[in-house]
């Protein structure tokens, strides 16, 4: 009995030593005052919407001491909420989530900031992209859209968010590959551009998923291929008859355009590695709770997730990208 | 009427103690958050979203639709008794209301606006519960080019609303659009007007403008005439509920016109503030006191709260039928929906009928108990005024500051208030208008992008301001509209038996 006991004991006590250390290097830093999430977007739009889900589950799940406050500062295509941020230098308590304005808005603008000026934290997820037609087009496949496009230049509209962002950049690189001529309509927002083609004032769109499947499940709208290497990992069906697995890639289709925008954490310059780790631990803790499954699933994510030499090494190919991209579409600013 | 017994069953669901203690507190932060200049409610609402995601979703979104319902209350109180419009859409709201508190009516004025909102709102209500899908439809026939016509029609209507010279106005415009202009440009992607300096990026926030022009201007006025509000003689009157809901059935046609144009706004979605615009021009043409608008007739009051209530209630139609907000709030609420696991869109009235007719409820319920709340309340409201101006003054610039670095959490938008005080200050001693650059200012960057929109898509061509019914139907309307002082001098000479003729209009100023 004896030796049970003190086995068990011996255990207990191992269990309590592990413990110990494996809290021990998330016991290094902790914030001391209020977490300022900054959104350099408006609200209601797909990062701030991340930024007050994560900020939800944080309070909900109780997984830090301090709370998260987010701000949007969406001034200038962004430029306002990175120039801050880039100000907020060795200040561990400042966080901002970027969607590809990171890339465009400095290339576009000239606005003064790079990704370089900021700590990389972590790649939360990366948003998908999907051609989208009425459905009461003909279309079933990209090609034969294309093509339609290419024997009518200058008459077929994609309609997109903004100017010169990640959805004219879409638009700009199937021009490139393919040869076709659209008249890109910038539009206000996601949801704006979705119902416009359901009304049929522009011809096609390059929505996120989230941003249109509402209208897809009306039956409104009809997804041609997702700009994506791979297709997206959601088996269920989200229509009578279709999943978002069912989408064939662009590529797939003969369509070699491929791009995702980035939904990652960043801090300002000048913080130390323990600090980083803090952020990196308590978003794996966000991305472990069931909410966020359910989030991802709803607007069907890419669920990557990076952080350290290996996210660093994505920043730069994705710069690159955007660079050359602009570059060709004559999207930069004069210097 | 399938419907009729969805609605019954939302009612249940909505007067659980629980749900009635949620729509009680929302209804009072709503309050407070439209009385304060510059939080507004989308702001308010997207700080508590979060708070909301351990309650069931049919809860969080009573709570957070109550809060948009008291804030569309509370942005005339500071409108009315100091000038200063808490929320965009209560900008209307004191172009007569202000004049009626400095009479000594501000009890009247309140009242006035308050059972106008709700009017506005119930009807919209109504036209929710039993037209949503057709409207839902109508509002997918909206591009680019119908946007655009619609705000030619706001500011068509709106024209010759301003007292005095043709050329005051105008440059008062002018000035409103140049300063829309500062910041990025949606359409190319570009910094304009910058010169280069960060503090410009964001461009010049409608908020900080009108509370600068309207807030701090007043204030400076106030200052210089004797440091006394002129309302201050206001009696306290219990009764004056009772007495001003006696003279408001005369006024049946604005109230109908207003929520049509209101209803209309919201849903296409141009908005509470445009209708608010609108709904006041309209009433001034077609009312037969209508060059006495500005100088506190009840009417002019009546017109613009009506429209944005109407507004700002149907403004929730789109967004959960079709899943695009009609207003930044309703873009909140949006974000919330996803949040809370719903998918807004056309299924959503199938899927979830609880949660759809349970917000239909408390749209009804809300209404009816905020207006309870604000009403009783008139006296307290119009007592303030009575407070000495050494007092009251010092707290409404500060509020006025926390509002304006709100808006963006900047401290240059301060600085800028004030700027835009002095320039307020100037205007009203130089007998400059300030309604025309308030609406050039807030609608001049979406009618430049609409219109400039609507020139991509037809390469050029201006042809697509009359390319089908509907858009040439506005635009004629906004036409007719520019020029009616014209044309009803013209119908003047063909018919000219129609006596007794209005006397000319004279300048009040």
């Amino acid at each position: 009995m004896s030796s049970i006991r003190r086995r068990a004991l011996g255990v207990a006590l191992g269990v309590v030593a592990l413990a110990a250390v494996a809290s021990a290097p998330v016991a290094a830093w902790e914030p001391t005052k209020p977490i300022q999430f900054i959104v350099p977007a408006g609200t209601g739009g797909g990062a701030d919407q991340m930024a007050r889900f994560i900020q939800g589950v944080v309070s909900k799940h109780k997984l830090t001491k301090e709370p998260i406050i987010v701000v949007n500062e969406s001034g200038g295509a962004g430029a306002q909420g990175f120039l801050d941020v880039k100000g907020a230098k060795g200040d561990p308590n400042t966080i901002i989530i970027t969607l590809s304005n990171l890339f465009t808005t400095p290339l576009a603008t000239g606005a003064p900031f790079n990704w370089k000026d900021f700590t990389p934290v972590a790649m939360l997820a990366l948003d998908e992209f999907v051609l989208w037609v009425n459905s009461s087009e003909p279309y079933k496949t990209p090609t034969e859209y294309i093509n339609a496009v290419k024997a009518k230049p200058n008459t077929f509209k994609m309609g997109g968010t903004g100017s010169k962002q990640e959805d004219q950049i879409i638009t700009a690189e199937i021009e490139q590959q393919t040869g076709a001529k659209f008249i890109y309509i910038p539009l206000k927002g996601g949801g704006d551009v979705a119902v416009q083609l359901v009304g049929n004032h522009i011809n096609s769109s390059v929505n996120n998923p989230i941003e249109a499947v509402a209208q897809w499940r009306a039956g409104s709208l009809r997804p041609l291929c997702v700009f994506d290497s791979k297709r997206m990992d959601y088996p269920a069906k989200v229509t009578q008859t279709t999943s978002w697995h069912d989408i064939p890639t662009c590529k797939e289709s003969g369509l070699d355009v491929e791009y995702l925008m980035l939904r990652g954490i960043f801090m300002p310059g000048g913080v130390s590695q323990d600090q980083v780790n803090f952020y990196i631990d308590l978003l794996k803790k966000v991305r472990e709770t069931p909410e966020w499954k359910d989030f991802t699933e709803k607007a069907a994510f890419n669920q990557s997730f990076m952080t350290g030499p290996e996210f660093v090494k994505w920043l730069t190919d994705a710069e690159t990208k955007h660079k050359s991209l602009m570059e060709k579409a004559g999207f930069l600013a004069k210097k | 009427m399938q419907d009729l017994a969805y609605l019954f069953h939302g009612f249940a669901v909505v007067l659980t103690p629980f749900n009635f203690g949620l729509m009680l507190l929302g209804i009072v932060l709503g309050v407070i958050i439209g009385v304060l200049p510059g939080l507004g409610a989308a702001n308010g609402i997207a700080i508590l979203l979060p708070l909301t995601f351990t309650m069931p979703p049919t809860s969080a979104i009573i709570m957070l639709s109550c809060i948009y319902w008291g804030a569309l209350f509370g942005g005339a109180i500071a409108s009315i008794l100091f000038n200063i419009p808490g929320e965009p859409w209560s900008v209307a709201t004191t172009f007569d209301g202000y004049p009626l508190a400095q009479q000594g009516r501000a009890g009247e004025a309140l009242t006035t606006s308050f059972t106008s909102s709700f009017v506005g709102a119930f009807f919209a209500v109504v036209m929710i519960t039993f037209l949503a899908p057709i409207i839902a439809r109508f509002a997918l026939r909206f591009g680019p080019a119908e946007y655009f016509s619609v705000y030619l029609l706001t500011f068509c209507s709106f024209v010759g609303m301003g007292k005095g010279s043709p050329a005051k106005i105008l440059a008062s415009m002018m000035i409103g659009f140049a300063l829309s202009t500062v910041g990025i440009d949606i359409v190319t992607g570009q910094l304009r007007m910058t010169f280069g300096l960060v503090s410009l990026l964001k461009g010049f926030d409608f908020l900080i403008a009108v509370i600068g022009l309207f807030g701090i201007g007043e204030i400076l006025l106030s200052m210089e005439e004797g440091l006394a509000f002129s309302g201050a003689t206001a009696r306290i009157n219990p009764k004056v509920v009772l007495e001003t809901w006696k003279k408001l059935p005369r006024y049946w046609l604005t109230f109908l016109r207003s929520t049509v144009i209101g209803i209309w706004m919201g849903v296409t979605p141009g908005g509470a503030t445009p209708a608010s615009f609108m709904s006041y021009g309209a009433a001034k043409k077609f009312s037969k006191d209508g060059d006495k608008f500005g100088t506190g007739v009840v009417e002019g009051l009546v017109a613009p709260e009506t429209a944005a209530h109407a507004a700002g209630t149907s403004a929730l139609l789109p967004m959960i039928t079709l899943g695009i907000p009609g207003s930044p709030t309703a873009a909140v609420l949006l974000g919330g929906l996803l949040i809370w696991g719903l998918q807004p869109g056309p299924l959503l009235f199938q899927e979830k009928p609880d949660f759809v007719w349970g917000l239909i409820a408390s749209m009804y319920l809300g209404n009816v108990v905020g207006l309870a709340v604000v009403l009783s309340l008139v006296p307290a409201f119009a007592a303030i005024l009575r407070i000495p101006f050494a007092i009251i003054a010092p707290v409404i610039v500060v509020i006025c500051a926390i509002g304006a670095y709100t808006v963006n959490n900047s401290m240059h938008d301060i600085w800028f208030m004030l700027g835009f005080g002095v320039v307020g200050y100037v205007f009203k001693k130089l007998n400059y208008p300030m309604a025309p650059l308030v609406l050039a200012l807030v609608l001049g960057n979406a009618a430049e992008s609409s219109f400039r929109q609507a020139m991509l898509s037809s390469q050029g061509s201006l042809g697509i301001l009359f390319s089908n019914g509907l858009v040439g139907g506005i635009t004629t309307l906004a036409l007719v509209m520019l020029f009616w002082p014209l044309i009803s001098k013209g119908l003047r000479g063909v018919l000219p038996s129609r006596a007794p003729k209005t006397p000319a209009e004279q300048p009040v100023d």
